[in-house]
């Protein structure tokens, strides 16, 4: 479960949140929807460590994560723009995390094969990100991020790059794999039907403050 | 077609821009045609000129390769971290590229005269030495490989560098696995650009090392030993001999994608 506590953020003297106080149940699909520059992004890069709230707390399963660095967090974070490293192949991006963990190499390899046929890229394992579709993009995303084995994932408007025919097939995905791997996922969106079709719990952030409805 | 206001905008700054290559095209043209390529070649197999040459060769690529280590930490430093004090951080790291060369040469020999000086050279003897040819090189060419860094790393996204450390990286390993592998090109292009830079560095050495024939003499030293002596063919090889050597320099940078 996760737990924001009165989160404000300010930045020049200027609030971008306000008093942010949500639950968000365990295995719950979350959509986050509200106007462009209200402060969705800066919520979730709060949620993931990349940015210290002014005032308030972040608990994950009850434990205060407010101070912890992102990589102690356990949480898994795709940006807009995917932010795919560059110069890495499909397999190195997938398999960054395992790596980074120590995981054994036959056991690392393993990883990234499971995943890559979970996504439908065995083909690209060996492409690099210049050479990938929007749609391939966002499955190597997202694959990177579960690779990291997170308990929250955060999506920021993964959607956006793709056009309306692959869109549904990457509803379906995302459907598919927040339940395969019992996942709770807070997913940033400006479509309504995105939100109605993934959504269990749908919020909205109007002017920094956050609405549950 | 015909001449509107606008065309006649584009044909003076045209001719402005030529007329700039073409005095710089008359400057390189005259110079080579002062000479014959045989008597190039002459002075440039002399003994003198070839321990120039290869002392250049090597303090140049040594100072370079130090400068691109302090250049990638410090560019990397000034573009993703927002402090207090950060635009004076950053104006006073260009004060070796506005400082005369003679004076960065006078503040090297005046330092190594101080207490922390003369520690420093009781292990490492840098005054008149070949360190410190390389040493009056690192300091100005560091500035200029500190600015490139900068400059390649304001054009990668931190997104990716954000995204590695939700992945389990440390700031240092997403610097050294994500960023570093990203700016390549760039760091190629820093140490192009600081060794050019040290190739053309004369006052600081002059100063600092001396310009001790068959010990401390690079080739900029050759060129003003050279005319000090009236042999103006010696000094005229020379010289297109380092032209050739920018010429290259720049292609490599130019290779790599980025603007000097």
């Amino acid at each position: 479960m996760i737990q924001l506590d009165q989160l404000t953020w300010s930045v020049s003297g200027r609030t971008i949140l306000e008093n942010v106080t949500v639950e968000i149940p365990a295995n719950t699909y979350a959509v986050l929807m509200g106007p462009t520059g209200c402060g969705k992004t800066t919520l979730l890069e709060i949620l993931c460590g990349l940015r210290r709230p002014t005032v308030g707390r972040v608990l994950l399963d009850g434990v205060d994560v407010t101070e912890l660095e992102p990589r102690e967090r356990g949480i898994g974070y795709v940006p807009q723009d995917l932010a795919l490293f560059p110069g890495l192949s499909v397999r190195e991006q997938i398999g960054f995390a395992p790596k980074l963990r120590g995981v054994p190499l036959t056991e690392k390899k393993q990883q990234v094969n499971r995943l890559a046929e979970q996504f439908g890229i065995v083909p690209l394992l060996d492409r690099l990100p210049d050479m990938l579709s929007g749609g391939e993009k966002q499955r190597v995303a997202l694959a990177r991020a579960l690779a990291a084995q997170p308990r929250l994932l955060l999506l920021d408007e993964p959607l956006s790059a793709l056009d309306e025919s692959m869109r549904a097939e990457a509803v379906a995905l995302l459907q598919r794999v927040q339940q395969e791997h019992g996942l709770t996922v807070l997913h940033v969106t400006h479509s309504s039907s995105e939100a109605a079709a993934l959504g269990h719990l749908h919020l909205r952030m109007v002017a920094g403050r956050l609405e549950v409805g | 077609m015909r001449l509107n206001r606008s065309n006649l905008c584009w044909l003076v700054l045209a001719l402005i821009t030529v007329a700039y290559l073409l005095f710089w095209a008359l400057l390189l043209g005259a110079t080579a045609t002062y000479s014959t390529p045989d008597s190039w070649l002459q002075v440039l197999r002399s003994p003198e000129i070839r321990h120039a040459t290869f002392l250049s060769l090597l303090t140049c690529s040594l100072a370079a390769g130090f400068a691109l280590l302090l250049a990638v930490p410090v560019g990397y430093l000034m573009t993703r971290l927002e402090f207090r004090g950060k635009s004076w951080l950053d104006a006073a790291l260009d004060i070796p590229i506005i400082l005369p060369p003679l004076v960065v040469g006078l503040c090297l020999l005046i330092f190594f005269q101080t207490k922390i000086g003369k520690v420093i050279e009781m292990a490492i003897p840098f005054t008149y030495q070949v360190s410190g040819v390389i040493l009056a090189q690192f300091v100005v060419a560091a500035a200029f490989a500190i600015r490139t860094m900068r400059g390649t790393f304001q054009h990668l996204s931190a997104r990716p560098e954000d995204v590695a450390l939700t992945l389990g990286c440390t700031r240092f390993q997403a610097l050294w696995h994500v960023a570093l592998p990203a700016a390549r090109r760039g760091m190629l292009a820093a140490f192009c650009i600081a060794w050019a830079r040290s190739l053309g560095e004369f006052g600081p050495i002059l100063v600092f090392a001396g310009a001790t024939r068959m010990k401390t003499e690079v080739l900029p030293t050759t060129v003003w030993l050279e005319l000090s002596v009236g042999n103006l063919e010696a000094a005229v090889a020379v010289s297109l001999f380092m032209v050739l050597l920018a010429v290259l320099v720049l292609v490599a940078v130019r290779a790599t994608g980025e603007k000097v």
